[in-house]
């Protein structure tokens, strides 16, 4: 078995900083990411980024991820593994890891999650023919690996990645009739919205897809308007020629370890399900388990960004490294993070993490 | 209207226009970014402090129009693609509008393209005058397009 003193799960936006904050302390880190390569969500991010300059605004979210992979791959102090699953959370402390198809275990002294979020899925009538695709797949297909996913291209959700990933569609050369929204309003930002908007594709608020259509894969969706109690408004039936419908309806943290390793979990809707309690250092009820990025609540790669650093700060100082500068460090991106938080858009993340907080604190 | 159809109300594209005297006095940058989101790059861009300071990142870009010469490097910082150049001095009839592009193909110089209102519905024919890239390695090219001048502060996109 394999000692680490801190273990990094997850090499997206917070993986990354995490590690790279704790390994600039002094701290020796083990990251390990499932993917053949670093980077998780940013990778798909051809779109420039919001934020300041301190979390790399107005750049493409694929090269914040080639930057930081650079950075943590040329640390001394960093240990990378990719093919590397995390599989399981032992009572002694052990993790469990798939690396390239071969099983390894490693204790860490401690462990920072940042696994991340997986979609969520959308039940109607033949939702499983072939041609529904998640947003993630979408993204995948076209992004790393160069393939539209068809000719025509329905989407349903209009929150960022519904609207973004529609972008990137007509980037792509395909058409996209409609986005389609349950809400009566866009989630998405508005200025991501004029953007597709003006290229011609129309967004159906209040709209739902009822139903898709095909022999051997997609040929046709029925999308319908819906009601104050998202009930069907009869009559509003229209038919559409697709052959692929994209899902972009939310996501939902992947917390299955922290299940695992006993900390204290609550369902936080704002949040996107399950979450753990936390210190305001991001410390878990589990005494060195850490959560940062999406694992902990569904927001931005920019905040996840800011939380990686926190939690690697604190798990380096938890070990001694680096306790001259921690407090000041701490009381920077404390102060990055609320201000990315206080607009009005953060006010779903704000009301989520103060329910979070009803349920009481975390101390360590 | 915006929340709903992604298309902005007609009062709000007039709230943040600037006044038909500075549009006589020549190129001038035109922010349409009407929800407040944690984002300033606008800002930072500018070497001319034609945005005024963000006291917070959530902020709405507020420009000085007489600041701003239109130089248009704003527009490839501008992760929202929200910001325009529109001069309409440029001729009796005609205006020329800078717009963000990220599509293929990137029309050539010269040739004739739909112009594109925020609805993206075709309005006029118009010419690509110029076209440059935002930059390196940024890969928005901005497109500079003469435009039938009553249609300068609705042509928002083209189809090539
Ligand atoms: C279409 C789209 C557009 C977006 N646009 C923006 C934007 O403009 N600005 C912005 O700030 N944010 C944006 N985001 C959000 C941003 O990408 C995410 O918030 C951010 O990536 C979350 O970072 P993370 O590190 O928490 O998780 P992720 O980036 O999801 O990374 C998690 C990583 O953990 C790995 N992993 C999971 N489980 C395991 C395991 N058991 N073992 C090993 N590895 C594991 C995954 O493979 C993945 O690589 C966008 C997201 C999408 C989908
Ligand atoms: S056009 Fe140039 S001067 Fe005007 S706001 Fe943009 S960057 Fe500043
Ligand atoms: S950079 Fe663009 S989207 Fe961001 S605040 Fe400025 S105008 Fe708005």
């Amino acid at each position: 078995m394999d000692k680490a003193e801190i273990l990094v799960i997850g090499s997206g936006p917070a993986g990354l900083k995490a590690a790279l904050s704790a390994a600039e302390q002094g701290a020796e880190v083990t990251l390990v990411e499932r993917d053949p390569f670093l980077g998780g969500q940013l990778v798909k991010q051809t779109h420039m980024f919001f934020g300041s300059k301190e979390q790399y605004a107005a750049e493409r979210g694929f090269k914040i991820a080639e930057k930081l992979s650079r950075e943590v791959e040329a640390h001394p102090g960093i240990r990378v593994l990719c093919d590397t699953t995390a599989l399981g959370y032992y009572d002694d402390g052990v993790v469990s890891l798939e690396v390239k198809g071969r099983f390894a275990t490693v204790k860490p002294q401690s462990l920072i999650m940042a696994t991340g979020a997986q979609e969520n899925t959308l039940m109607f009538p033949n939702c499983d023919l072939p041609g529904v695709y998640g947003a993630g797949a979408v993204q995948t297909l076209m992004n790393v690996h160069g393939i539209i996913p068809g000719k025509r291209v329905a989407m349903v959700g209009a929150g960022n990645i519904g609207v973004i990933v529609s972008y990137q569609l007509l980037q792509a050369g395909v058409e996209v009739p409609a986005i389609v929204e349950a809400l009566p309003h866009i989630g998405a930002y508005h200025v991501h919205a004029s953007k597709v908007r003006r290229m011609g594709v129309p967004i159906y608020t209040s709209h739902t897809v009822l139903s898709a259509h095909g022999k051997d894969s997609l040929e046709k969706i029925t999308m319908v308007a819906i009601d104050q109690d998202r009930q069907p408004v009869a009559g509003t039936e229209q038919e559409l020629d697709v052959d692929v419908l994209c899902i972009a309806v939310g996501l939902t943290p992947l917390t299955e370890i922290l299940f695992q390793a006993g900390c204290k979990m609550v369902y936080i809707p704002e949040l996107g399900g399950h979450v753990a309690m936390r210190s305001d250092t991001l410390e878990t009820s589990v005494p060195n388990i850490f959560v940062c990025g999406d694992v902990g609540g569904i927001e931005e790669a920019s905040a996840a960004m800011v939380e990686g650093s926190i939690a690697g700060l604190t798990a380096a100082r938890n070990f001694g490294y680096g306790k001259d500068s921690y407090e000041d460090q701490l009381a920077a991106a404390r102060r990055e993070l609320d201000s990315l938080r206080s607009g009005p858009v953060g006010e779903k993340i704000r009301s989520g993490l103060k329910r979070l907080s009803s349920f009481g604190e975390v101390t360590q | 209207m915006l929340e709903k159809t992604g298309v902005p109300a007609r009062e709000q594209v007039e709230a943040v226009k600037p006044t038909q005297e500075r549009l006589a006095k020549g190129p001038v940058a035109i922010v349409e970014c009407f929800q407040e989101i944690p984002c300033d790059p606008c800002y930072t861009a500018c070497k001319r402090e034609a945005f005024l300071p963000f006291e917070d990142i959530n902020d709405l870009p507020q420009t000085d129009f007489e600041k701003c010469n239109g130089c248009g490097i704003c527009i490839g910082a501008c992760p929202g693609l929200a910001i325009f150049i529109v001069d309409e001095s440029y001729a009796d009839h005609e205006a020329l509008i800078m717009i963000p592009w990220e599509f293929l193909p990137v029309p050539a110089e010269g040739s004739i393209v739909q112009g594109l209102n925020r609805e993206g519905e075709a309005v006029a024919e118009v010419k690509v005058k110029d076209v440059r890239s935002a930059g390196k390695n940024k890969k928005t090219s901005i497109i500079t397009l003469i435009v039938p001048k009553e249609f300068a502060h609705d042509i928002r996109s083209i189809k090539v």
